[in-house]
């Protein structure tokens, strides 16, 4: 229109709306601080290339990284009842569930999956710290009890990784009643003789630790993971001291006694894979080149067969 | 009388009809029974007025009364030739879990029980019933006794929860909770569970995974204490009675939810006045309830234990 908006105006709009690099793009390490990039991250399962520090990753793409080419089968949870108790705090809990399904797009705190490590199939389950702080309610424990009942019926192993900051609130005594319930599951597995294996993660605390989480026959944590039945606040608050370094975190507790390992998260597929493969009497894993995605396909589609047979067909 | 926050009314009347009395003592020839009689009648309108519809913050606070009866208390007068039985072998013994052989009605049982304590002293003995690992690991072993020699298991529940201190997480706490919770749905022997106080979360759980679960009119079962749940979900502890209604932690909404099997009745005014009233009502609740496991199959038992639990919380309030 005139020589200010067409010539001034858009220099300095350039200024101001540069286009602005995506925040998510770069992750800060909440323990060194060192800016990653996504993409680096991701391949590095989320774990700091600076410092390893283990940050939360989601159970699918926990899955993705696990299973051979990426390859798995959910397996279907029955739902619970919805908002059992009516229960209200300063917000809905229905409207509370409604926004956390919307932001992570999950249906609640646990995503159970099947499919091969390894070429040895597994049943697993993974705990979503990021939808209500991985809260333990009954779709929990029902994907729980879920998961161990596939893996009877397929007898196939159960790999369990815990994320959680406890009971959900919410679900008030049908949250705890979830720690005698996925008992129950692990007594399945128990006497079909299927292991049962842990994976913890930061932080499981709680009702969780209190009952399935410790229940494994081979307990593996991930470095610096904070495990607990109370939490340090409430320790320091009850017993008006400060507690020593590195209290609660997994090397701490390994020190006591309380875990078989820990270990670092790019070397926990082949560390489940050695495991469950010796507690199944199976051969050797083959650390070999997987077949294409389209090739293991068809071997899940045959895993009648035993895998070391598969494996040397391919 | 130790009278709770919303009795103090009561309190007032009450103690004018004492006064009364005490007046009457001194003075001869004095008469205020008629007057005294009266408060009495005001005093019981006012108990009943305040217990018809106690709500959950009160029941609450009826749950941790401190002259409530604790388990000490029951197994001295429902149990004869009571022999406690200490340690879990790998550390030490927890005072805050008092358990061992007794007969109940001339049968051998295992009775397991949280003790709180009665005063100061004794309190501090059995930390105010909160558990350390050896003490659910004690308990481990003897539900795993009553299952080899095939005696019937009693637990009493009355705990604010599992010990939270250093000591206890680092033996492991979160373990001994989870095989005593375990073992529970394991035994092959009727197990039964009577929560006389509070329940308080995982420390309760862990001797509650029962073929039975009863509770007394005015005790508590529940995640988290109110206080706690108000600090976290509302940012203020002192929403503690929004906590306590939200949660659902009576026996009432426990029973509607099907958690809880019976509903013990208690005195009016609470366990703590009458305690051989409310311990009688106990021991014979638990006597039907052993009577009707009785001659169970261990298969059965431990089935319809685990059952139980699978279905739990599948229909919500309308269970």
């Amino acid at each position: 229109m005139n020589w200010i908006s067409n010539y001034v105006r858009p220099k300095i709009n350039s200024l101001f709306s540069r286009r602005e690099v995506p925040e998510n793009l770069w992750t800060k390490c909440p323990e060194c601080g060192t800016m990653l990039f996504h993409r680096e991250l991701a391949d590095n399962l989320n774990v700091c290339s600076n410092c390893d520090h283990h940050m939360a990753i989601t159970p699918r793409e926990r899955f993705q990284a696990l299973f051979d080419g990426g390859i798995f089968t959910e397996v279907k949870v029955p739902e619970p009842i919805v908002d059992p108790l009516h229960f209200r705090d300063q917000k809905k809990y229905t409207d509370r569930m409604k926004a956390t399904q919307k932001a992570t797009g999950e249906k609640d705190a646990m995503l159970v999956a099947e499919g091969q490590i390894g070429r040895t199939p597994i049943v697993t389950a993974a705990q979503d710290f990021s939808f209500m702080g991985g809260s333990m309610g009954m779709y929990v424990g029902n994907a729980i009890i879920a998961g161990a009942e596939r893996a009877v019926k397929k007898k196939a192993p159960f790999v369990l990784f815990s994320a959680s900051g406890g009971a959900r609130m919410q679900e008030g005594i049908l949250s705890l009643m979830q720690m005698p319930r996925t008992t129950v599951a692990v007594q399945m597995l128990k006497e079909a003789r299927l292991p049962y294996i842990v994976v913890l993660t930061h932080p499981t605390t709680g009702g969780v630790t209190a009952s399935y989480a410790m229940l494994g026959d081979v307990q593996i944590a991930e470095p610096n993971a904070l495990i607990c039945f109370a939490g340090p606040r409430v320790i320091e608050q009850t017993i008006r001291e400060k507690l020593p370094e590195g209290f609660q975190r997994a090397e701490y507790l390994l020190d006591h006694g309380m875990l078989d390992r820990v270990t670092h998260r790019k070397n926990m597929r082949d560390e489940l894979i050695t495991i469950l493969r010796m507690l199944m009497r199976e051969t050797p894993a083959v650390k070999a080149d997987l077949p294409s995605p389209g090739k293991a396909e068809s071997t899940v589609a045959t895993a009648a067969t035993p895998p070391a047979t598969t494996a040397a067909k391919a | 009388m130790n009278y709770l926050e919303f009795e103090k009314p009561l309190a007032e009347i009450e103690g004018k009809a004492e006064e009364l009395r005490a007046m009457a003592r001194k003075t001869e020839g004095m008469d205020v029974e008629k007057e005294a009689a009266a408060l009495d009648r005001k005093a019981g309108e006012l108990l009943r007025d305040l217990y018809r519809n106690l709500d959950p913050w009160r029941k609450c606070q009826v749950a941790r009364h401190p002259e409530r009866p604790h388990a000490s208390a029951y197994i001295s007068a429902l149990f004869t030739e009571y022999t406690p039985l200490a340690g879990d072998r790998n550390f030490s013994d927890d005072h805050a879990v008092m358990g061992g052989l007794a007969r109940f009605n001339d049968q051998p049982v295992v009775v397991i029980g949280h003790e709180k304590g009665s005063d100061t002293k004794t309190r501090i003995h059995h930390n105010f019933g909160m558990a350390r690992p050896e003490g659910y690991r004690k308990a481990v072993r003897l539900m795993d006794m009553a299952d080899r020699f095939r005696l019937p298991v009693i637990t009493l529940i009355d705990t604010a929860g599992a010990y939270p201190g250093k000591g206890a997480e680092e033996r492991g706490q979160s373990e001994a909770i989870a095989r005593s919770t375990q073992k529970c749905l394991e035994i092959g022997v009727p197990l039964v569970s009577v929560i006389i106080g509070e329940g308080g979360s995982g420390g309760a759980v862990a001797f509650a995974a029962a073929n039975r679960v009863l509770m007394l009119e005015h005790s508590i079962y529940s995640v988290i204490s109110p206080e706690g749940c108000a600090s976290i979900l509302w940012k203020d502890a002192e929403k503690m009675r929004e906590a306590a209604t939200a949660l659902r932690l009576t026996a009432q909404d426990l029973l509607k939810l099907g958690v809880i099997d019976e509903i013990i009745k208690e005195p009016l005014g609470g366990a703590q006045r009458d305690v051989d009233g409310v311990i009688a009502s106990v021991g014979a609740a638990i006597a039907a309830v052993l009577k009707d496991l009785d001659g169970r199959k261990p298969a059965e038992l431990i089935r319809d234990r685990r059952q139980k639990f699978l279905d739990m919380g599948s229909k919500g309030l309308a269970a």
